[in-house]
C-alpha cells in the first residue's frame, strides 16, 4: 500500500482539468458568470408563504396541492404584471411553504393578494352589463374577422362588455360520446357565427332577466349590481366576498363587464383536468375540460337548460369565477351530457393556457398565511453583498496566512487547493443558478465563508497524518501514501457528517437555512472532489522534486523538524528503542 | 516554531501526553459547572428573542441625518397603536434608522414606508422592511427541531455503523453539551437570538461532530486490536489518540475560526448588525466550544463505556498486572510485537519509555513533566 504509485496522479489533474473545461465551457456557452443573487443581496421583496387546509375543506398539505398553489400563485403574480416574479416551493409535505420572490419595489396590494385562497366556481349569469357606461364599440366588432386572433386580443381589451367575442362552450368534439353530429368541427366554428351580429345585443343587456336557474335576487344585491362601476380598480375584486351558496355580483377580469350571477352550480373541485389545445381545423386555440361524476351530472343538467335560452343573452351564459373575479363567461352552445366540454372563443395559445391552468387548479383546498415579508433596498442589498464578500476574503487571507506559518511549502497544496475549491465552488453556483434557479442569499454567502475551515481541515488532516507517517520514520513517498489512506477514511467520514446536517437542513427547513445548508452541502461535495483529484496527486507529484524529497526544513516535511525516529530508511520496522529525549 | 514541533512530534509518540482520559472527572465537573451556569441562566434570564419570533415590522432607513424622534413621530402618526421602537445602527457602510413596530397589514407597511422616507428625506426605494406574522419564529423554530430529532437519529445510526454505538453516545452527549453551553452564553450575554441565530447552532452540531468524528477515527485506529497484545488499556489507548489528533483539532478549529471570526467582524463592524453578525457569532462560540468537546468530554465518556466492556475490563486488568511485574515485561511485550502498524509501535514505545522513566500510577503516561519537555 506504500508504494508511490507513478500513473494516478495526472490522471486524476486530467479528470479535475476536464471537469474545469467543461463547466468553464458551460458558463461560457451560456454566457453567464457570475451567481444569482438572492434578493437581500440585490434589494427586493421576499414573501414567505405558509399554507393551512382550507376552512371546511378536509384537505390536507401535500407536494402535488402546494405545486398547484405554486402555480395559481405564479399567474396571480404573472397577472399583475410583475416582470421576473419567481413563485417557489420550499420543502416538502407538511413542511413546504411557498417563497415569493419580486425584484424590486412591489406594490403592496399585490402582497396582500399572494395569500388569498384560490376559490373556483361555474355560476350561471342572471345579468351582465359592460362596466362602463356603455360605449358603442363599433371598431373592434367592424374590424373582426372571424379568425383573426390579433383582432380578438384587441377587442377584448378596449371593448366594452365582452368586445362582443363571447367565448362559447361545447361538448368536447375529442370525446367519442356527447353529440358530436351537431358540431362536427367542434365550437370553433360556432363562436364565430354569433359573433359580429350579436355582439351589440348583448352590451346593453338590461335588468336581470329572469333565468330558469336563477334562486330570487335579493333586491340589496340588484341595487349593489346596479352601482357597481368595474372600471373602478376599487371596486374590481367586489365578488370576493360571497359565499358559494348565494347570488353574487363580481366583475370580470379586466374590469370590462359586470355580472350578476346566481349561486355556484358546479364547484371547481368538479372540474377534473383541463387544457390548452390547438384546434386543427380552425388554427384556433380552445380549451377542453373534463368533469368528475358530480360536475358532469349538475353541468349536464344545467347546461341543458341553458342552451335553451337565446344565444348571448345572459341567461345562455355561465361564469367561470376564480377568486370571486370572472375569468370567462362564455354561452352554452347545447347541452353537455358527457362531463367533456370545449370552450372555443379565438383565444391566443396564452388566453388558453391561462384559462385552462385555472380550471385546473382554481379550486384549491388551502388558505395562505403570510408568514413573512422582507422588503431590501437595493442600497442595503449592495452592501450585505459587499460585506459578505469583504468577510470571505479577510477570512481566506487568515487561514492562508496561517497555514503558510504552519505548513510551509507544504501550505502552497493547501492554499491552491483552497483557490481550486473556491473556483469550483464558485462556477457551481453559477451553474446552478442558471440550471435549477439557485440563488445565492446572504445566509448561502455566510455558509460559504464557514466552508473555507472545513475544506481547509481536509488539508490539515491529510499533512497531519503524512507527518506522523514521516515521525514513525517513513520515507517521504511511503509516508505520502499510508498518511493518504488513513487520512482518506478520516475525511470521507467526517465530510459525511457534515453532508448530512446539509441535506437535513437543506430538507427540513425554511428560507435562509436552506441557503446556508445548500452552501454548505455543496462546499462538502466539492471539498470531497477536490482532496481526491487535486491535493493528493498534486502532493504525489510534489514528492518527486527533490526540494521536498530531500527534507527541506522549508518543506513543512522535513524530518528533523518533525523529530523523525533516525532510521528513515526503515519504514516497515520502525526502531523499538525509544528516542531519548536530550 | 522548533519547540512547538517538538511539541507536536512527542505528542504523537506519546512522550508528551496530556491525561485527557483519565482526568475525566475534572472535566465534566467544569462542564457540569458550565452547564448549570447555562441552564441557571436559561431560567432565570431566558433569552431574548428577536422579532422574527414576536412577530413584527421593522424598518431600516438608511440616513446620516434622521433624528430618532422624527422617525418614531412618523411612525407613530400613521400606526398609533404600532408602539414604534426607533434605534440607531452605525456601521462602516452608513448609518441606519431601525424602527420596530408590531405586526402590521401590507397597506399599513406601505404607509409607514412613505411616511419614515418623507420624514427622514429619502427615497422610498431605499427603506428597507420586514414584517414578521407571529407565528413565523414559531414554525422556524420547530422545523429546526424537527430537524435536529431527524439528524441526530441519522447520526446515530451512522456512528453505530461506521463505528459503534458506544462512539454514537459520546458524540451525542458532547453535542447536547455544546448546544447547551452556546445557548447559556446567549443567555448570559443577552444577545438576541434571530432565525440565524437557530442556523448557527444547528451548523454546530455538524460542526461539533466532524469534529468528534476525526478523533474517534484515530481512537478506532488505535485500539484495532488492542484485546490480543495486553500492553495498554483502553482509556489508554483513547487518550493516546486524543493526544495524537490534538495539533490537528487546534488547527482545526484555528482554520475555522478566522473565517468565522472574519464574518462576525465585518457583520458587527461592517454592516452594524444582521443576519452575518447572528449567524457568525453563534458559530464563534459553538465552534470553539465543540472543539473543547471533542476533546475533553467525547472521548472521556467513549472510555468509559468502553471500560465497562467485560472484554475491555478484562484486559485494563491484563495490563495492570503486566505493568506491577515490572518494565522489563512491558518491554518485552514491545519487542515481541513488531508486526503491529507503526502507531501501534509508537504507542507501545511511548508507553515503554514512561514506564522506563518513571513509577507512575496505573495509566503509566507521564504527565506534567511531560508538558515541560523542551
Amino acid at each position: 500500500m506504500a508504494t508511490p504509485t507513478s500513473g494516478r496522479p495526472g490522471r486524476a489533474l486530467l479528470v479535475l482539468l476536464v471537469i474545469a473545461i467543461a463547466m468553464g465551457g458551460w458558463m461560457a456557452w451560456k454566457g453567464v458568470n457570475t451567481p444569482k443573487l438572492g434578493l437581500d443581496l440585490q434589494g427586493g421583496t421576499t414573501v414567505t408563504l405558509v399554507p393551512s387546509p382550507a376552512e371546511g375543506e378536509k384537505g390536507t398539505i401535500t407536494d402535488e396541492s402546494i405545486d398547484e398553489a405554486v402555480n395559481i400563485i405564479s399567474a396571480r403574480v404573472n397577472g399583475a404584471g410583475v416582470a421576473e416574479a419567481e413563485v417557489a416551493k420550499q420543502g416538502s409535505g407538511q413542511n413546504a411553504v411557498i417563497v415569493v420572490s419580486v425584484p424590486g419595489v412591489t406594490e403592496d396590494a399585490l402582497v396582500e393578494q399572494l395569500g388569498q385562497t384560490a376559490r373556483l366556481g361555474f355560476r350561471p349569469v342572471l345579468a351582465a352589463q359592460p362596466a362602463v357606461a356603455p360605449t358603442p364599440v363599433p371598431s373592434p366588432s367592424s374590424t373582426d374577422k372571424p379568425g383573426s386572433k390579433k383582432d380578438n386580443k384587441n377587442s377584448g381589451q378596449q371593448g366594452g362588455g365582452n368586445g362582443g367575442l363571447l367565448p362559447r362552450i361545447g361538448p368536447d368534439v375529442s370525446s367519442a360520446n356527447a353529440v358530436t353530429g351537431k358540431n362536427d368541427k367542434g365550437g370553433g366554428n360556432q363562436s364565430q357565427s354569433p359573433t359580429p351580429t350579436t355582439a351589440p345585443s348583448v352590451a346593453p343587456a338590461p335588468a336581470p332577466a329572469p333565468t330558469p336557474t336563477a334562486a330570487a335576487v335579493p333586491p340589496e344585491l340588484q341595487q349593489q349590481f346596479n352601482t357597481l362601476d368595474c372600471t373602478d380598480q376599487a371596486q374590481q375584486n367586489v365578488g370576493t366576498d360571497f359565499p358559494d351558496k348565494e347570488p353574487a355580483i363580481a366583475c370580470d377580469r379586466n374590469g370590462n363587464e359586470k355580472f350578476l350571477l346566481g349561486p355556484v352550480a358546479v364547484p371547481g373541485s368538479d372540474v377534473d383536468t383541463a387544457q390548452a389545445n390547438l384546434q386543427q381545423n380552425t388554427a384556433g386555440w380552445v380549451v377542453s375540460l373534463d368533469f368528475n361524476s358530480d360536475g358532469t351530472k349538475t353541468f349536464g343538467q344545467i347546461t341543458a337548460e341553458m342552451a335553451l335560452q337565446p344565444p348571448d343573452t345572459p341567461g345562455n351564459r355561465f361564469a367561470i369565477v376564480l377568486d370571486g373575479v370572472v375569468v370567462s363567461a362564455p354561452g352554452v352552445n347545447e347541452a353537455i351530457p358527457g362531463g367533456q366540454a370545449q370552450i372555443s372563443g379565438q383565444f391566443t395559445q396564452q388566453e388558453s393556457q391561462d384559462l385552462a391552468n385555472v380550471l385546473k387548479f382554481g379550486a384549491l383546498p388551502l388558505t395562505f398565511e403570510i408568514a413573512e415579508r422582507s422588503t431590501i433596498s437595493p442600497t442595503l442589498g449592495d452592501d450585505q453583498l459587499q460585506a459578505g464578500l469583504i468577510a470571505g476574503a479577510l477570512g481566506l487571507a487568515l487561514v492562508v496566512l496561517y497555514l503558510l506559518v504552519y505548513y510551509r511549502a507544504l501550505a502552497l497544496v493547501a492554499v491552491s487547493s483552497l483557490i481550486i475549491a473556491g473556483a469550483f465552488t464558485y462556477a457551481s453556483v453559477v451553474i446552478l443558478g442558471e440550471t435549477l434557479g439557485f440563488t445565492l442569499t446572504l445566509a448561502g454567502v455566510a455558509g460559504l465563508i464557514v466552508a473555507i475551515g472545513i475544506t481547509a481541515d481536509s488539508f490539515i488532516v491529510y499533512f497531519e497524518r503524512i507527518r506522523d507517517e514521516v515521525r514513525e520514520g517513513r520515507s517521504l513517498r511511503s509516508a505520502l501514501e499510508s498518511g493518504w489512506v488513513r487520512a482518506r477514511r478520516t475525511i470521507v467520514a467526517a465530510d459525511f457528517i457534515s453532508l448530512i446536517a446539509a441535506v437535513v437542513l437543506w430538507v427540513l427547513s425554511v428560507g435562509g437555512v436552506r441557503g446556508f445548508a445548500f452552501t454548505l452541502g455543496l462546499t462538502t461535495v466539492i471539498d470531497l472532489i477536490v482532496v481526491f483529484l487535486f491535493t493528493k496527486p498534486l502532493v504525489t507529484l510534489l514528492a518527486r522534486t527533490k526540494f521536498f524529497n530531500s527534507g527541506s526544513k522549508w518543506s513543512g516535511l522535513s524530518p528533523e523538524r518533525l523529530g523523525a525516529k533516525p532510521k528513515p530508511e526503515n519504514p516497515k520496522r520502525p526502531s523499538r528503542q525509544t528516542v531519548k529525549e536530550a | 516554531m522548533n519547540r512547538f514541533h517538538s511539541l507536536t512530534s512527542g505528542l504523537y509518540r506519546g512522550e508528551v501526553s496530556f491525561d485527557f482520559v483519565g482526568r475525566a472527572k475534572q472535566w465534566y465537573i467544569l462542564s457540569a459547572v458550565m452547564l448549570l451556569i447555562a441552564l441557571g441562566s436559561l431560567a432565570v434570564n431566558g433569552l431574548k428573542f428577536g422579532v422574527e419570533f414576536s412577530g413584527g415590522a421593522v424598518f431600516s432607513v438608511p440616513s446620516e441625518s434622521c433624528e430618532i424622534t422624527t422617525a418614531r413621530e412618523a411612525a407613530a402618526a400613521e400606526v398609533p397603536e404600532g408602539d414604534p421602537i426607533v434605534t440607531e445602527l452605525n456601521g462602516s457602510s452608513g448609518r441606519q434608522v431601525k424602527v420596530q413596530t408590531v405586526d402590521l397589514t401590507p397597506a399599513e407597511t406601505g404607509a409607514v414606508n412613505q411616511a419614515l422616507a418623507d420624514a427622514c428625506n429619502v427615497p422610498l426605494e431605499d427603506v428597507s422592511t420586514q414584517v414578521i406574522g407571529p407565528s413565523w419564529g414559531e414554525q422556524i423554530t420547530q422545523k429546526a427541531l424537527t430537524g435536529l430529532v431527524v439528524f441526530l437519529v441519522l447520526i446515530v445510526i451512522y456512528l453505530s455503523i461506521m463505528f459503534e454505538w458506544r462512539m454514537a453516545i459520546g458524540a451525542l452527549v458532547a453535542l447536547f453539551h455544546d448546544v447547551f453551553i452556546t445557548v447559556g452564553i446567549y443567555s448570559l450575554s443577552g444577545f438576541e437570538v434571530t432565525p440565524a441565530t437557530v442556523i448557527g447552532v444547528l451548523t454546530i452540531l455538524g460542526y461539533s461532530l466532524y469534529d468528534t468524528v476525526v478523533v474517534f477515527d484515530k481512537v478506532k485506529e488505535n485500539t484495532r486490536g488492542i484485546q490480543t497484545s495486553s500492553r495498554m488499556t483502553y482509556s489508554e489507548a483513547a487518550n493516546l489518540a486524543v493526544n495524537q489528533t490534538l495539533v490537528r483539532s487546534i488547527n482545526t478549529s484555528v482554520v475555522g475560526l478566522l473565517p468565522v471570526a472574519s464574518l462576525l467582524f465585518v457583520g458587527a463592524y461592517v454592516l452594524g448588525a444582521g443576519t452575518l453578525k447572528d449567524l457568525a457569532l453563534a458559530l464563534f462560540v459553538g465552534i470553539a466550544v465543540g472543539t473543547y468537546s471533542s476533546i475533553f468530554i467525547a472521548t472521556p465518556v467513549l472510555a468509559q463505556l468502553k471500560e465497562r466492556e467485560p472484554a475491555m475490563a478484562a484486559l485494563a486488568k491484563r495490563v495492570n498486572a503486566r505493568r506491577s511485574g515490572g518494565r522489563d515485561v512491558a518491554k518485552g511485550a514491545g519487542d515481541g510485537d513488531g508486526s503491529g502498524d507503526g502507531s501501534a509501535d509508537s504507542v507501545m514505545t511511548g508507553a515503554g519509555s514512561a514506564a522506563g522513566s518513571a513509577t507512575r500510577g496505573p495509566r503509566n503516561q507521564p504527565k506534567r513533566k511531560a508538558k515541560k519537555k523542551r
